[in-house]
C-alpha cells in the first residue's frame, strides 16, 4: 500500500469556466478539499453545480471551450494542473483513474471486452501474457465470469458492463478512482450488489474514492466525507454522518428535505423553492439567496466566506459564524 | 347508474391485462411478454404507485391504459364499462379526454418551436372547454396558476427551452388538467429533475388529488417516492405484478421476497432500523422473451420450491388490501 502523504489529492482553489458565446460560466469556482488514502469522499449536488466537471478536470480530460483557469490539485505533491503529456500519460490511470456514468457509452460497442482490459494493460508496458492472466484477476475480482471475457459489451446486462469498466478501472491498481455516478443508470437492486462490491474492494485493495453524486442518501450511506457542491461552489463539508445528522447550511437543509424516507413517520417534504441558477449571469453575494428561506439582506451583496465549525466541518453561510445558527 | 355504484364501483379497473410484443425472425417468431395478467383498481382520489425495476412491465401498463397501444388479451373497465371492446369514436374521445398522461421526459414531451399558451390552448379548443381568445387565454392562465407557475402572463409566452426541468414538468400537468381529467397516468415524472424539485411536483401531485379528487397512477422506481405519495403501491417484476396493497402494508408487512429485497436495496440513511436486510437474492431478472412457465422471481428467489418453477402463483388476500403472489403463503 502506497505511504499516506504520497496518495493524497489536496485541490486548492481549483477553477474551471465554460467560455459560451452567451458568457464566461464559472462552473466550478474556487474549490478546495481533500482526498486521503482509504477515504471515500463523496461529491453531491445538481446537474450543473460542477460536480462532473471536477472530476474531468482532475484527469484535464476538459475540452474546450472548457478552461481551467486557476488552482491546484496536488497528487503525492505533484501538481496535475501542471503536467506535460508526457507527465499525464504515466498519471492517467496509474494514480487516478475513472469510472463514467454510462457503461453503455464508456465501452467500445464492436471490441471484446478482454481485449478493451488489454488495451490499458498494453499501453502502460505489461506484457500481453501479463495483461491476459490480470484480466481473469480482475474479472474475478469484481465478481464476473471471467469466461464473460470474450464478449462484446451488448451481451452483458448494464450492471456486468458497470462492473466491467470498474474491472478497467483497476486494472493498473490505481490509488484512488474517480466515480462519477457509476450507479445512476441502474436498478435499485443492481445498485445495491455493486455498491457493495465496490466497498469489498476498497477494503481489499486500499483505493480512495471520489463519488461523484446527486443522490445524498445514498452518499450518507457509503462516504467517510461528503462535500455539498451549489452553482460551482462547496457550501458544505463534514464528515458523512455528522453532516446527515447535523446539517447546517440551508441548501443541505433543503436537499436533506427533498428524499422521503422508507420508514418512520411520513412527513410532508418541502424541496427547495425555485430553480438551480443561470450560471452565465448568477445572483450577486450568496448564490444559493433566490432560494434561501433564511435569506437576510446580506446575502445578495456579500458572498460568504467558509467558516470551519470544527476541524472538519466547514460551512459557507452568513448564518453562521455570525452569531446565527450553531 | 345509481349514487350506491358511483361510490363504489372504482374508476378504473383492470383484469388480466397482458401485452405480448412479437420478435425474432418470421420462422422463427418469438414473443416479448411484457406485461402478463395484470389486475389491478383504482378509486376515485386515489394515488396508485407502479413500482418496480426498468423492464417489469409498468411503462407498458400504463401505455394501454391510456390506449396508446393495443391490449393482447384482458379488460380494462373505466366508470365500470369495457373500454377494449370496440366503440364508437365519440366514447374513444371521450376516455382519452378523462384519462390524460404525463410523460417521463418533460424536455421531450413539449415541441420546441411553440409556445406554453399554445401547448395549453389546444386541449382547450379541440375539446371545447373555452371559446374566444380571451376565454381562452384567462383559461391558460387559471391552469398554470394552478401548478404554481406565476406570473401566469409571462410564462404563458414563453417557449419550452427558457424553462427549467420543473416548469416544464408543470407546464406537462396543466396541459393534461386542461381537459379536466378523473385518471392521470403519470410516467416516471421527476426521475428527470434536480432532486431539490422533485418534491415541488410531488406536492403538486397531492395537492391535485386532494383539492380536486383526481386519481393517479404513478409509476416510479423508486420506493420512497412510492410511499411518500401513494395510498396504495403494486410491486411489479419481470412483467408480473407479484404485491399489491396500501403503502404501510407493502412497507412494513412485505411479504414477497422480491419486495423485501427491493426495500433492502433503497439506500436509506434513516432506515438503520430496518430489521430484515434479506440481500441474498441474486443473480439478475430473467429474459422476457418465451419465458418459463412459474413464478418470475423463482430463478432468484432464496426461498424457492419445486412447485415455483411450474405454476405461477394465484394472488393470495393476506390482510385487508394487501395481496401477494407466492407459493411460500399459498399454503397458509
Amino acid at each position: 500500500m502506497n505511504p499516506s502523504n504520497e496518495s493524497t489529492l489536496d485541490i486548492r482553489d481549483l477553477r474551471v469556466n465554460y467560455l459560451t458565446t452567451r458568457g464566461i460560466v464559472k462552473a466550478v469556482n474556487g474549490v478546495s478539499f481533500q482526498v486521503k488514502p482509504g477515504e471515500v469522499v463523496g461529491l453531491a449536488g445538481e446537474s450543473g453545480s460542477g460536480k462532473s466537471t471536477i472530476a474531468h478536470a482532475l484527469l484535464r480530460i476538459l475540452h474546450p471551450p472548457a478552461v481551467i483557469s486557476g488552482g491546484q490539485a496536488l497528487f503525492g505533491g505533484q501538481d496535475i494542473m501542471k503536467m506535460d503529456d508526457a507527465e499525464l500519460e504515466a498519471f492517467r490511470w496509474q494514480k487516478i483513474s475513472i469510472v463514467f456514468q454510462s457503461a453503455m457509452n464508456a465501452l467500445n460497442p464492436v471490441m471484446k471486452i478482454r481485449d478493451q482490459l488489454a488495451d490499458v494493460m498494453l499501453h502502460h508496458g505489461i506484457d500481453k501474457a501479463e495483461a491476459a492472466r490480470r484480466s481473469v484477476e480482475l474479472f474475478n475480482l469484481v465478481g464476473i465470469e471471467p469466461a464473460r471475457l470474450d464478449s462484446y459489451p451488448h451481451q452483458l446486462s448494464g450492471g456486468m458492463r458497470q462492473r466491467a469498466v470498474i474491472a478497467i478501472a483497476l486494472a493498473l491498481n490505481p490509488p484512488m478512482l474517480i466515480m462519477d455516478e457509476p450507479t445512476t443508470a441502474l436498478d435499485v437492486v443492481v445498485q445495491k450488489d455493486i455498491l457493495e462490491q465496490i466497498d469489498l474492494l476498497r477494503k481489499q485493495l486500499g483505493f480512495s474514492i471520489l463519488f461523484i453524486t446527486h443522490d445524498l442518501s445514498l452518499l450518507v450511506e457509503i462516504s467517510t466525507h461528503i462535500c455539498i457542491m451549489y452553482a460551482g461552489e462547496i457550501v458544505e463539508k463534514a464528515p458523512a454522518r455528522r453532516l446527515f445528522e447535523r446539517p447546517q447550511h440551508p441548501y443541505t437543509l433543503g436537499l436533506m428535505n427533498s428524499f422521503p424516507s422508507i420508514c418512520g413517520d411520513k412527513q410532508r417534504l418541502t424541496g427547495i423553492p425555485g430553480s438551480p441558477p443561470d450560471l452565465v449571469t448568477p445572483p450577486s453575494g450568496c448564490k444559493f439567496h433566490p432560494r434561501c428561506p433564511r435569506a437576510m439582506n446580506i446575502c445578495s451583496r456579500v458572498a460568504p466566506v467558509t467558516t470551519q465549525l470544527t476541524p472538519d466541518h466547514s460551512v459557507a453561510c452568513h448564518l453562521i459564524g455570525n452569531g446565527g445558527q450553531q | 347508474m345509481t349514487t350506491k355504484d358511483h361510490e363504489t364501483t372504482p374508476l378504473l379497473e383492470v383484469r388480466g391485462l397482458s401485452k405480448e410484443f412479437p420478435v425474432g425472425h418470421f420462422l422463427n417468431p418469438k414473443k416479448v411478454h411484457a406485461v402478463e395478467d395484470a389486475s389491478f383498481a383504482v378509486k376515485r382520489g386515489q394515488v396508485v404507485a407502479l413500482v418496480g425495476e426498468s423492464g417489469s412491465g409498468k411503462t407498458t401498463t400504463l401505455r394501454m391504459i391510456a390506449r396508446l397501444i393495443p391490449v393482447t388479451r384482458g379488460e380494462i373497465f373505466f366508470k365500470g364499462t369495457n373500454v377494449v371492446k370496440s366503440e364508437p369514436r365519440q366514447a374513444s374521445l371521450d376516455y382519452r379526454r378523462q384519462v390524460q398522461y404525463i410523460f417521463q421526459d418533460p424536455f421531450a414531451s413539449l415541441n420546441a418551436v411553440h409556445t406554453i399558451e399554445h401547448h395549453l390552448a389546444r386541449p382547450l379548443i379541440i375539446h371545447k372547454k373555452a371559446f374566444g381568445r380571451q376565454e381562452v387565454h384567462e383559461h391558460v392562465c387559471d391552469l398554470l396558476e394552478t401548478v404554481e407557475l406565476k406570473p401566469a402572463d409571462v410564462i404563458a409566452s414563453r417557449y419550452p427551452h427558457q424553462l427549467s426541468g420543473g416548469q416544464r414538468q408543470r407546464v406537462a400537468i396543466a396541459r393534461a388538467l386542461a381537459v379536466d381529467p378523473e385518471l392521470i397516468l403519470a410516467d416516471e415524472p421527476i426521475s428527470m429533475l434536480d432532486v431539490s424539485i422533485r418534491m415541488g411536483v410531488l406536492n403538486l401531485i397531492h395537492r391535485l388529488k386532494e383539492e380536486r379528487g383526481i386519481s393517479f397512477i404513478y409509476i416510479t422506481h423508486d420506493l420512497a417516492s412510492a410511499r411518500y405519495i401513494g395510498d396504495d403501491i403494486i410491486v411489479m417484476y419481470a412483467s408480473h405484478m407479484v404485491e399489491g396493497g396500501s403503502s404501510d402494508a407493502i412497507m412494513s408487512q412485505s411479504t414477497h421476497p422480491y419486495t423485501k429485497l427491493l426495500l433492502s436495496a433503497v439506500p436509506d440513511p434513516r432506515a438503520s432500523l430496518r430489521t430484515d436486510k434479506n440481500g441474498k437474492a441474486r443473480g439478475e431478472v430473467p429474459s422476457l422473451i418465451d419465458p418459463p412457465p412459474g413464478c418470475p422471481f423463482a430463478a432468484r428467489c432464496p426461498y424457492v420450491k419445486p412447485v415455483c418453477r411450474k405454476v405461477m402463483p394465484a394472488p393470495v388476500t393476506v390482510a385487508e388490501n394487501h395481496w401477494v403472489r407466492c407459493h411460500l403463503l399459498a399454503g397458509k
